[in-house]
């Protein structure tokens, strides 16, 4: 039997209609892009023209690499919390009787996390430029528009949440409790973006080679972490293991 | 799928319309044993369910229901032994197959509660990848009598309205075999009867029915068979079956007065192996229960001994017991064992 993209679909749509009612999911899609947007832009608006060629350089590399703290922190979050909930509510027991395979599941559930996750961060991405633009002054927004490493950031988005959910759903097909869980998962987040931060502040000189190589080795993680993670996913541990479901 | 009493639905949807071979049993078990570390929780279960039939899995808390069930129901991996479910071999690579001819509801609903229960159910039948949703959600909800609930979100729900949404929800794809891990714990009287309702007609449409409970009344009302279980398996069999094999061999004796020495009544007696007073005799009559080799011999001798003993005989019957005496038989000598 092949993975179907029916059963996909069915686990995607599920999940959005529960973060959709979900005020824990709302609230933390809602604060974190604008917690995480106040920062860069007040630091760029606040660049003087006059200010030397590196510490500009510094402003915009941080200013970036903070907006790429969407994408690594969002996404575990959420994948933590919809798997800690499926065994809360008991959930997990009853979708496991059905057809449904372990791929899909997981694969359903990464994609519904990727999409809000990468969504919001292009959209942050986007106001920044857009007030930047309008705000900056004219020298500095410039500069941050042609910033050497923007189109390879704008790649990194995807990658990193990508990695940031399989980490998240791996923890919490371990872990019993939620809050360790998504703290765990946060920190394990952090090690590819480090990385990143890396060439945000232009210690590693971000040339299109190593931004691309840097990529690739992200896509590469990324499916091992998918491997990793559909391992881990042991259906007799997750039903008889914690959680809400030994009712006796 | 037409309920109640229609006819298995032809539709081409995943597991309906193609019933396994016939003739073979829809359950077959043979020397499962699963064990939680150094905990065991079922060992060497053995026993076999026929197609159509519903079957009972009577036992105390903590005997292995549960267990058994998930086992069955592919979500676990027994320890040693085998099982045919649905006529398919119980092994890993037919496990997508007999999930789809089966469906469990397990003893918590497991219901999405931030979902309507069309919602729930919905999710359920894309995963079965039935062709026609609408109609077999709109179908599985009448028969629950929960049609007008539909737009409801499950944490808004009563227990046993929730519990009717699980039911709702196993009998989407139409299944085969049907595991309910107590489908009527908390539900109130009038609930728990429509569905002992639904699962007579879950028999006439000749869907296997697995049932575990606690409730006895229950089982000897709906099952065709019952297993007593506790740990091991105690016994199997039907339930009036059950009663004779176990406890035709004796007779219920009724004084009018309690015998001064009914010890001396009775023993000495050839066809009295044993006896003792049954403490829920009514007033100031008085009740024996006597163990017999052949209640009519035994009873005209029983008489006569009686009578020479100067007591008022109000009645000899051969004794009636409920499954009940037989469940508290069989387990309360393994009791303390298992858990
Ligand atoms: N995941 C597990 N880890 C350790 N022990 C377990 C696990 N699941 C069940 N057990 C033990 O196995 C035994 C059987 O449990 P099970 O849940 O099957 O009983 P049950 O008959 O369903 O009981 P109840 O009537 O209370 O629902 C119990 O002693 C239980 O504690
Ligand atoms: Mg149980």
């Amino acid at each position: 039997m092949s993975t179907s993209k029916a059963r996909i679909g069915a686990v995607v749509r599920k999940e959005f209609t529960e973060f959709r009612r979900s005020r824990f999911i709302l609230a933390t899609m809602a604060v974190f892009p604008v917690l995480f947007l106040i920062s860069p832009t007040a630091t760029i608006l606040a660049t003087k023209a006059s200010v030397s060629g590196t510490k500009l350089d510094n402003h915009i590399g941080l200013s970036l690499m903070i907006l790429l703290l969407i994408p690594v922190f969002l996404p575990s979050t959420i994948a933590a919390y919809s798997v800690i909930g499926e065994r809360d509510q008991g959930t997990l027991e009853p979708m496991l009787t059905t057809p449904i395979r372990r791929e899909e599941l997981l694969i359903g559930k990464a994609v519904a996390n990727l999409v809000p996750a990468v969504g919001l961060a292009y959209l942050v991405f986007g106001i920044f430029l857009a007030v930047v633009a309008i705000g900056a002054d004219p020298v500095v927004a410039s500069a941050v528009w042609h910033a050497p490493q923007l189109i390879a950031e704008v790649f990194y988005v995807p990658l990193l949440a990508a990695w940031s959910i399989w980490v998240g759903l791996a923890i919490s097909t371990k872990a019993g409790d939620n809050r360790v869980a998504q703290q765990l998962s946060t920190l394990a987040s952090l090690p590819p973006f480090a990385l990143i931060a890396l060439m945000s502040f232009q210690v590693i000189t971000p040339t299109l080679t190593i931004a691309l190589s840097l990529a690739g080795a992200l896509l590469v993680i990324d499916g091992a972490a998918y491997l990793l993670v559909s391992k881990l996913f042991d259906r007799e541990r997750l039903i008889t293991g914690t959680g809400a479901n030994r009712v006796t | 799928m037409s309920w109640p009493g229609g006819s298995p639905s032809s539709g081409s949807g995943a597991g309906s319309g193609q019933r396994a071979t016939v003739g073979a049993a829809a359950i077959e078990v043979s020397g499962l044993t699963k064990e939680f570390g150094r905990r065991t929780a079922v060992e060497d279960v053995s026993f076999s369910v026929a197609r159509g039939e519903v079957f009972g899995f009577l036992g105390p808390n903590g005997a292995g229901k549960t267990t058994t069930v998930r086992i069955l129901g592919t979500l676990i991996a027994p320890t040693a032994g085998s099982a045919v479910v649905a006529g398919i071999p119980l092994i890993r690579a037919n496990e997508a197959e007999i999930r789809r001819r089966i469906s469990i509801m397990p003893e918590a609903p497991g219901l999405y509660r931030r979902l309507t229960v069309t919602e729930n159910l919905e999710f359920f039948a894309r995963l079965y990848g039935l062709p026609d949703r609408q109609a077999r959600m709109k179908e599985a909800l009448d028969v629950v009598g929960l049609g007008d609930r539909a737009q409801d979100i499950c944490g808004s729900l009563s227990k046993g309205l929730r519990q009717r949404v699980a039911l709702a929800r196993t009998l989407l794809n139409d299944p085969e075999v049907m595991f309910l891990d107590e489908p009527t714990s908390g539900l109130d009287p009038v609930a728990a009867h429509e569905v002992h309702g639904l699962i007579n007609t879950l028999r006439q449409r000749g869907v296997t029915v697995f049932i575990t409970t606690h409730r006895l009344d229950e089982a000897e009302r709906l099952c065709d068979r019952v297993a007593i279980l506790n740990t091991r398996l105690r016994t199997i069999g039907r339930p009036d079956e059950l009663r004779h094999t176990l406890f035709s061999r004796s007779i219920a004796v009724t004084t009018a007065a309690p015998l001064g020495d009914p010890a001396r009544v009775f023993t000495g007696l050839p066809a009295v192996q044993g006896w003792r007073a049954d403490e829920l005799s009514a007033g100031s009559t008085a009740g024996y229960v006597l163990t017999v080799s052949d209640p009519v011999r035994a009873a005209p001798e029983v008489t006569r001994a009686l009578v020479a003993a100067g007591a008022d005989v109000l009645s000899i019957t051969e004794a009636r017991h409920s499954l009940e005496d037989v469940y508290l038989e069989l387990v309360e000598d393994q009791e303390g064992r298992s858990r």
